[in-house]
């Protein structure tokens, strides 16, 4: 005879697979398929939760077949380009998508790790504060950052593109690592506070614009400088070596993926106080 | 009696005290300059009797990498509380590794029993202009110096650990000791986590905790001393002529047993003829490390 928090802890420890029924451009929220709202419960205390799917409010039972149970390891498939919000604030346990998927993936995420197979709306892990979420294709505009208005966007974790984002990017990052081995399309990072920004490919143009802290560093084709960064130096910033070495070893990047030991440092916004920089690798120029 | 090649294992035991250790990575662009900023860092810190902590250099595995990838070396400090460890590390990280050209200093204890903030404070130096980095949940700082950043972890871990492990090398000259320590010495270095803190990993000068002198409170360890034979109570026997010492502090008990273990089977070749540990007959010390237990016969 198990206890009640041991039979909770033998359901989380399953898998979940959620599959949608239909394919609908009708927007779809969808922040209860998050592993801290699945904890301990069953594929029918799962399907009762709630979603809306345009304004009207259903259950996810609606939306989507669900197999299995469990909260640690979850998985959602089928057509997902119009639902919004999944892993929404998770703190723990895995979320696999297999995109494209929608708007506001991974915002608020506290912890936990959440992977997209494919494509990623916009917003993509706004205002993410922990955990690790890994976008295999391509992302939206304004990953990492904040919604319009407010002043600060992502404050921790990490956050992995392989594909390319749009435009703002990091905009009003707060803290954390915002990795694009792809192109990063313009404002990236602007009005950075602090945090870590790198772009494998091309940087767009007036990256950093208005940035007070933080860390843009371009691996590829040279952004077009902003008037108010100034260039101070070209050294090997150690910090670097430790960051790619800790990328491999948590699998977020491949060996040889980002490399570079030498960079130009640009300092800047001086609009800002000038305390933010901008490396530039020195062997791309 | 137990022998090992020839030479007798007297059938007593070290004792050792608890101490609080930590462990920092030390790297810079070549293997040379991470052992001349190690090596500062470790400078007179023989005793805590007087240069207020223990340390000495462990060689990296083949398999261990460096936080940065670079060559590097881990450096081991030993106190006996936590408040002078602190003082210890921010007087040793930051003036003799923060000055050494192109090194880095990280935590090599990260799963310690407690953290100690170092480089949190050592930042300061930068004037304002230091920067953090947060990735994963380690946080460096990176102080600008003039030849690029010195860049060092903010908090290192501190863990209870052993201090003051010893064993004795009694030879029938000093030249057959000499050897005998250096090969143990040798030996005991490829032990990760142990260090042999004394020059050369080796102590001419053992200590007993008393002295004819007021206000004195350690002294030649006389019953040791060959040359005292005759004025005082000698514990050296019939052709004994010179006696070495090896001390060792480590972060676990099994580093510190694992380090004796090697040390003594290394020692143990021509011209010694006794191995044997000191004690204060186990009323002192919490750790025993009996010199029959480390080599059964």
């Amino acid at each position: 005879m198990m206890c009640i928090a041991c039979a909770a802890a033998a359901l989380d420890r399953g898998g979940v697979t959620l599959t949608r029924k239909e394919s609908s451009p009708i927007p779809v929220e969808a922040d209860s398929i998050c592993p801290d709202r699945f904890a301990a419960l069953g594929p029918s205390d799962i399907a009762r939760l709630p979603a809306f799917y345009g304004r009207r409010q259903v259950t996810l039972g609606d939306l989507f077949e669900i197999e299995g149970t469990g909260a640690m390891d979850i998985t959602v498939t089928g057509d997902l380009a119009a639902v919004k919000k999944i892993g929404h604030g998770m703190t723990m346990g895995r979320v696999t998508v297999h995109g494209p998927v929608g708007q506001h993936t991974g915002a608020f995420m506290g912890g936990g790790e959440l992977v997209v197979l494919g494509d990623a709306g916009d917003w993509l892990g706004a205002y993410m504060a922990g955990g690790r979420l890994v976008v295999h294709g391509d992302a939206g505009h304004y990953a990492g950052g904040a919604y319009s208005g407010d002043t600060k966007g992502m404050r921790g974790g990490t956050i992995v593109v392989r594909g390319s984002v749009g435009r703002e990017a990091g905009a009003h990052m707060r803290r954390g690592l915002l990795v694009v081995l792809g192109d990063a399309g313009e404002f990236a990072a602007a009005k950075m506070l602090a945090g870590s920004f790198f772009v494998r490919g091309r940087l767009g143009r007036r990256a950093g614009a208005g940035m007070k802290r933080g860390t843009v560093v371009a691996f590829g084709e040279p952004a077009a400088s902003l008037p108010t960064f100034r260039y101070t130096c070209t050294y090997r910033p150690v910090f670097m070596r430790y960051y790619l070495r800790r990328l491999v070893e948590l699998g977020l990047v491949a060996e040889g993926e980002l490399e570079g030991e030498v960079f130009r440092r640009y300092i800047g916004d001086l609009t800002n106080g000038g305390r933010g920089e901008v490396l530039v690798r020195a062997e791309s120029e | 009696m137990r022998r090992v090649n020839g030479v007798e294992i007297e059938d007593t035991f070290a004792e050792a005290f608890a101490m609080w250790g930590t462990r920092l990575v030390v790297t810079a662009d070549s293997l040379e300059w991470a052992r001349t900023a190690a090596s500062a860092a470790t400078g007179f810190a023989t005793s805590i009797i007087g240069c207020g902590c223990e340390a000495g250099v462990n060689e990296l595995g083949a398999g261990d990498g460096t936080p940065d990838g670079r060559p590097g070396l881990a450096v081991l400090v030993f106190t006996m509380s936590r408040k002078d460890m602190e003082k210890q590390l921010l007087l040793r990280v930051g003036q003799t590794i923060m000055t050494c050209t192109t090194t880095a200093c990280y935590d090599g204890l990260p799963r310690g029993e407690e953290r100690l903030k170092i480089g949190g404070k050592l930042r300061y130096f930068g004037d304002t202009f230091q920067r953090s980095k947060l990735l994963e949940g380690r946080r460096l700082w990176r102080v600008p110096v003039m030849d690029g950043e010195f860049v060092v972890e903010e908090s290192f871990g501190v863990s209870k650990g052993v201090g003051g492990g010893n064993f004795f090398i009694m030879a029938a000259d000093l030249e057959h000791a000499l050897a005998a320590a250096e090969a143990a010495v040798a030996a005991m270095r490829a032990v990760p986590g142990a260090i042999m803190p004394f020059p050369g990993g080796i102590v001419r000068s053992g200590s007993k905790v008393s002295s004819r002198y007021k206000g004195q409170n350690v002294s030649s360890n006389t019953p040791y001393c060959p040359t005292l034979r005759g004025f005082e109570k000698s514990e050296l026997r019939e052709g004994e002529n010179a006696v070495l010492e090896i001390v060792i502090d480590g972060l676990t008990e099994k580093a510190v047993a694992e380090a004796t273990r090697a040390g003594v089977a290394a020692a143990c070749r021509d011209g010694v003829l006794r191995i044997s540990a000191g004690n204060y007959g186990g009323s002192l010390g919490q750790f025993k490390f009996a010199l029959h237990d480390l080599l059964p016969g």
